[in-house]
């Protein structure tokens, strides 16, 4: 009778190496970095058949931001450092004195909150030249943006304790808030102003 | 004197390595599964602009890339372009990029659709107002300006 031979086993001594050879190709190829940044919704094409509908809008429910092509801002038809746009914007949306030049303040319900007076219908319009340097738009709307996050965290600490941005994705408190501070940056259409470059 | 050592010599047994493979191939899939290669190369200049209020994009696959700046070899001229995956494009051809980027994706998921512009932070609007409106009319709603997370001051200093 023949013997049966067994088949030698595989050597695994080597698979370590192996394994750290792709592990340090990976580690060295991978690219961690998330995308970050503002997200912003662009408005829909106007159609063209559909007649322009002038939105009419009281002038005190706007607050216009003009950035020209040097850079400089206009807001509320005065000159401002951009140190200070945050604040200026933060009391338009906020209104806390009920001030007759800045927007209507309208009652809303709220779930968690009841009725509130919030200004329904601000709008803040944001106008750049063609020439304007595309940091400095950053800026500017980093800034407005700020206005809106600062206003929103302090409802979520006063109200309930707990910072804006721990707020889920799908947290009723966070659509609450949100509700009561609609992000609304309103673009102008592109205009030439000051000539191309 | 009494002594309570044991005076033999106790030898610290070698630490097995044999689950050493296996620590390692969980690293591995780990970071074969994080990874993304890098797509493509950029032909421009990107610095892009600090900001404070930055968010995390949620889902990369949703993601489109769209590069503006200053092309870095000087034979293209040192107007602002636009780059599209690994070539230069004229603006009216993005449109076209925009929904050939939008039939890859899964059919649910296309009104999901994230243009995530990167640009750089001394190019002049003109450019980006343009890129804009065809992102409006290719109906690419959901526009991403890449930022890098700075402080205030670097804010600031965008300008």
């Amino acid at each position: 009778m023949r013997k049966k031979r067994r088949s030698p086993e595989v050597n695994a001594g080597s698979m370590a190496d192996i394994a750290f050879q792709l592990l340090i190709f990976f580690l060295v190829s991978t690219t961690m970095d998330t995308d970050k940044g503002l997200l912003r919704k662009l408005p829909p094409m106007p159609d063209p058949n559909m007649q322009e509908e002038t939105k009419d809008v009281k002038e005190r429910n706007v607050f216009l931001v003009l950035v020209n092509r040097n850079n400089q801002l206009l807001v509320e038809n005065q000159q401002m450092n951009i140190r200070d746009l945050r604040e200026a914007a933060k009391e338009f949306i906020e209104n806390p004195y009920n001030d007759p030049d800045l927007p209507v303040k309208e009652p809303i319900d709220v779930p968690y909150f009841g009725e509130v007076m919030v200004t329904k219908y601000h709008v803040i319009s944001l106008q750049n030249d063609r020439g304007t340097s595309y940091g400095t738009y950053m800026a500017v709307q980093n800034e407005l943006t700020a206005a809106y996050n600062e206003l929103k965290d302090q409802l979520a600490k006063s109200r309930f304790n707990v910072k804006y941005d721990d707020l889920k994705e799908d947290d009723p408190r966070r659509e609450a808030i949100d509700d009561i501070y609609p992000l609304k940056i309103s673009e102008a259409e592109p205009r030439n102003v000051g000539g191309t470059r | 004197m009494i002594s309570f050592r044991d005076k033999t010599e106790k030898r610290i047994p070698g630490i097995s390595t044999a689950s050493l493979p296996d620590i390692i191939f969980m690293l591995l899939f780990f970071f074969m599964i994080t990874t993304t290669l890098k797509e493509t190369s950029l032909l421009v200049q990107i610095k892009p602009p600090f900001a404070t209020e930055i968010k995390k994009l949620e889902k990369k696959s949703l993601v489109t890339f769209i590069y503006i700046g200053i092309p870095t070899s000087e034979k293209y001229g040192k107007l602002p372009r636009l780059q599209l995956n690994d070539a230069f494009q004229p603006i009216e051809n993005l449109r076209e990029f925009v929904e050939q980027e939008r039939q890859n994706l899964v059919e649910n998921d296309r009104n999901k659709m994230t243009v995530s512009m990167k640009a750089d932070k001394t190019i002049e609007m003109g450019i980006i107002t343009d890129v804009k409106q065809e992102l409006r009319k290719a109906s690419a709603l959901k526009l991403n300006y890449s930022a890098a997370s700075g402080t205030q001051q670097s804010v600031f200093s965008n300008m």
